[in-house]
Formats: structure tokens, sequence, C-alpha cells
């Protein structure tokens, strides 16, 4: 299993670099993993999305797609993209450290 | 007492259910009532084969009554909502239905409206999702001389979700046929990141595109169908141009689910215990088909073998016994790849489709193209009407997928 250093800690993640153990992360990880992914500064719009992230994944066990998010969180899909360009529902799930969401079959 | 069922819907999972209960029940035992907003029953599969004048609307719709067996009431009106708390189904009519057990069978819609330019289906932007659509589509295809066609899925879920790589391949063979293939630019565009989402069958889907000089565009999310600018535009700003767009627009569950309190989730379908299918709203509350949130395609086959486990537990519950857990996701699609060919696949929740034969070792091959797998797709038209929904069982193949004749083990 890989690992990655984040604001000094090791933490587990896969080799897409999702979050395998979502206890692992903390809230100052997030500037530094959105960086990774070429998102700075972190905006309250985008801090908005990533604890929906978060709260989903406690209460149902899988992170939301695009579209669910687009219903539920209170940003519009349009806006979803802009914050997170090249698939919000993935780049979310890895700032938010989170598991990738299993999407549908 | 008599057991009050109530059956929401009458298309594949209402009618196929209705009919194997109402042979586990004596007509003292149980009352079995269906709702249905309409009495065309449509043979979904079909079409696929409509915009090609393979077949047409009129052969493949049925009156949904005519499926139903002696001792069921059917009751035609749009359903209005459902009262969980007071379990009692409000139709549209303004009459009611209470219950002791509800199947919810209404299937899933397309909500077009959900793309920017969609809804308004302008002149070169089509579907075939539904019996008009694929009518109109018929139409346009034989006018058409040249041009980029493009066939666009919106995002997943979708029913059936082969059946827009199928309208490749005949479309491949249409234009061939016609001797103007070389005049026309064929494009899969898809939100996916491969062809199909199982890794097995996605890289030989997508082999078969590339055979057949089709493109294939991935992690496509369209954001909006510029009809007259002719072109798709995903919501990361990329395009792809048209002459003739073939689109698959999203699926929700029904409005009224929305309009029930507590029954579905976000997009409108009812979440469902995977195994049971027993909803996880309410326990006298079952679901079956393209209404539940089953990790599962949404397709007649599956629908076909959820039948058996959920008509078995729809009789525990009432009896008071606990519920069998046995349905494992069984899928069994037939893949029509032109050139009078189709291909098997046969997967659950666990076992990706993979090459060999099916139910056993002798038996029809597994994604592989063959001649005796396009009679197979044709022969289930029959088989839809006559053993389906009736709920005949079919001599060697049972609701759980058969392990022998697949070529690796589960994973
Ligand atoms: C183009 C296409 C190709 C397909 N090809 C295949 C294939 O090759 N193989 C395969 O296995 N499957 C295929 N399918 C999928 C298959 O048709 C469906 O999965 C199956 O019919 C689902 O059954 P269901 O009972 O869940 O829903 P449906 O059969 O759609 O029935 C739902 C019913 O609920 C009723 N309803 C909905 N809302 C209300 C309301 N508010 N009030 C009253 N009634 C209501 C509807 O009128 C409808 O009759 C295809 C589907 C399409 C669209």
């Amino acid at each position: 299993m890989p690992t990655k250093t984040v604001t000094g800690v090791e933490v587990d993640v896969t080799d897409d670099g999702f979050f395998t153990n979502p206890d692992q992360w903390t809230e100052a990880m997030a500037p530094e993993l959105a960086a990774d992914e070429g998102i700075e500064p972190l905006t309250d719009q985008h801090w908005q999305v990533l604890r929906f992230m978060r709260s989903e994944y406690a209460e149902k066990g899988t992170g939301p797609t695009v579209r669910v998010l687009g219903k539920t969180s209170g940003v519009t899909v349009k806006e979803l993209y802009q914050l997170f360009p090249k698939g919000p529902a993935k780049i979310a799930a890895r700032i938010a450290g989170i598991p990738k969401p299993r999407g549908c079959i | 007492m008599s057991h009050r069922i109530v059956i929401l819907g009458a298309g594949t999972g209402g009618t196929l259910t209705a009919n194997r209960l109402r042979k586990a029940y004596g007509s003292d035992e149980a009352t079995i009532t269906v709702v249905d907003q309409d009495d065309q029953h449509v043979y979904q599969p079909g079409l696929l084969f409509v915009p090609f004048g393979l077949t047409h609307p009129e052969d493949i719709v049925r009156s949904r009554q005519r499926q139903l067996h002696k001792g069921i009431d059917y009751r035609q009106s749009p359903i209005d909502h459902v009262d969980l708390e007071a379990d009692t189904v409000h139709l549209a009519d303004g009459s009611t239905l209470g219950y002791d057990v509800l199947v919810v069978a209404t299937g899933a819609t397309l909500v077009p409206e959900e793309t920017e330019g969609l809804a308004e289906w302008p002149p070169n932007v089509h579907t075939f999702y539904t019996v008009d659509g694929a009518a109109r589509l018929e139409q346009a295809l034989a006018e058409l001389d040249g041009g980029r066609v493009v066939v666009n899925v919106v995002d997943m879920p979708i029913k059936c979700p082969v059946a827009p790589l199928e309208f490749c391949f005949l479309a491949d063979w249409f234009f061939t046929d016609r001797g103007i293939r070389d005049r026309i630019q064929l494009t899969y565009v898809t939100p996916l990141d491969a062809a199909f989402t199982k890794p097995v069958a996605a890289a030989t889907l997508g082999g078969m595109l590339d055979d057949r000089g089709i493109e294939l565009v991935t992690e496509f999310n369209t954001g909006e169908v510029d009809g007259a600018g002719g072109k798709l535009v995903s919501y990361d700003e990329r395009e792809v141009p048209f002459d003739l767009a073939v689109v698959i627009p999203l699926h929700g569950g029904q409005a009224y689910v929305g309009r029930s309190e507590g029954l579905g989730d976000e997009l409108g379908f009812v979440p469902t215990d995977p195994a049971t299918l027993q909803s996880t709203v309410k326990p006298n509350v079952f679901a079956i088909g393209d209404a539940t949130t089953l990790p599962a395609s949404k397709a007649g086959s599956v629908t076909h073998f959820e039948g058996d486990v959920l008509v078995e537990n729809v009789r525990r519950f009432l009896a008071g016994q606990d519920l069998d857990a046995t349905y494992d996701g069984h899928a069994n699609c037939f893949i029509e790849t032109g050139f009078g060919k189709a291909m098997l696949i046969d997967f659950n929740y666990d076992q990706e489709p993979v090459p060999g034969h099916f139910p056993a070792a002798v038996g029809l091959p597994l994604l592989k193209e063959s001649r005796l797998n396009h009679l197979g797709k044709l022969m289930f038209q029959w088989f839809y009407w006559h053993a389906l929904l009736p709920g005949r069982d079919i001599p060697g193949v049972g609701s759980h997928m058969p392990e022998a004749g697949k070529t690796t083990t589960p994973s």
C-alpha cells in the first residue's frame, strides 16, 4: 500500500491518490492536498464542498457523484467544475481525504 | 386474513411480480393490485432496432393489462404519492389504496431538462430511449447522407448501459449497408474513462469500436447540447461537433417518489437492500428493477432475476419469517454488434463479464461475437412476452449467476 506525506504526517493512499483511511485526514492537510491538484487558495466555497463530501461519506460510506453534489451541496454543477476543474467528485474526494466515489454501474 | 399487496408500475418488474405473486397466493389469501398510468407496455430492448427500420413501434407495444393474470386488479391512473406512515398510496384520480406490502416497480425516467439545450430536442438532436424519439430518429437516419454522427451518454446511471454501444455498432452496419459509411464520421462520447464500466468487457468493446472506425471520446461530462451550434459542450469546456446527435439523457426516479416523504434518494431512486430487495426506508416496502439503488445494471434481465428473491421475500415477510438474502446481482445481456451478429455478457456484483460459455461449458459463447447470440437477442422478445412476464422459469437458467463455463473464477 503506497503512502504519502502530508503536512509532515504519513498517510495511506491508493495508487491514484485517494485516502484509504479517512480518519488519517485533518483539515490542516487540505491546503497542501489542494495545491497538489493545482488548486490555490482554498476558498469558502471549496470548503463548503469539502465539508459536504466528508459528511456524506460519514453518513453513506461513499462520496457523492457530481450530479448528487450539484443537487445537494448548495453549489451547482457548473460552479463545481469551476472550483475543481477536471472532475469535481474525484478531485474533491482526494482533497477531502475520502476514498474514490463508487459511482455507477 | 387476506393480505393486501399493492404494486406500483406494470412494466417489466411490476408485471412479473404480480403474476408470480398471484401463483403463490390463493385468491382468498391475498388481493393483488397493480397501478400504472397508461395501457402501453413497451418492449424497451426493441427501441434499439426502431431507428434502423429493423422493427416498428407497433411491433413492440402491447396492452399492459393483458399481460396480467386473472385475479389481479389493474388500476389505471398516475400515482400522486405514497404516504409511508399511513401505508397508503394516493392516486392522481383522487382514490387511495391501503397496503400491507408495497412493491415499487415504477422504473426510471428520462430527465433531459437537467441538461442545457436538451429538453427542446432541436431538429438535429435525437434519442432512441422513447418510442416517439426512436421513430423520429428513424426518419432522420433515413434522410442522412453524410456528416458527423455523435452518440452521447450524458451520465450514468442509464437503462441498459450497453444499448448506446449497440447503437454505434448498428449504425456502422446501417451506413455500410446504405453504401455511405465513408461519408459518415461516427463518434461515441461517454462520461466513463473507457467504453464500458467493467474492465475486461470495456477492453473488448473498445477494441470493437476501433475495428469499426468509431472514434471514442471518454471522460466527457456533457453540460450543454447546442443544437444550433452543432456541438456538445462539456463542463470542463471541451467541445465535440456534430451534424446529428443521438443523446441518452440523464435518468432519475419518477417524480412521485420525490413527492413521497422518505421514499427516495436525491435522484428519486428507492434505497434498497442489494441482497433481499427490501427497501431500507420501511420494512413493508420492497422495490424491483430500475427504480432501486442497487449497484447492478438497470436492465430487464436484472429485473427478471430479482423477481425470484423478491417474491420469496414478500411471502416470508407476510409470514413473519426471516428474509432470504441471496440476490447476487446477476445480469445477462445480449449485445447486438451489427452484420447479423451479437455478443453475450453474464455477470454479477462480484464477477465482471469474462469470456467462456453460458450457462455452462456447452452453451452460448460469452464476450465473443456470433450469429447464435444474434438469434438469442431476437428470441428474447418472444421470451419476454411469453415466459418472463408471465413468470415462467426457463429450464437451465436460474436466478443466480452460473460459474461453470466462465474462463476465470470470481475475484
Ligand atoms: C433503449 C433501451 C434498450 C434496452 N435494452 C435492454 C436489453 O437489451 N436487455 C435488457 O435486459 N434490458 C434492456 N433495457 C432495460 C429494460 O427495458 C428495463 O431495465 C426494464 O424494463 C426495467 O423494468 P422496470 O419494471 O423497472 O421498469 P419499466 O418496465 O420501465 O416499468 C415502469 C412502469 O412504471 C410506470 N410508472 C412510472 N411512473 C408512474 C406514475 N407516476 N404513475 C403510474 N405509473 C407510473 C410506467 O408507466 C412503467 O410502466 C433497455 C431499455 C432501453 C430504454
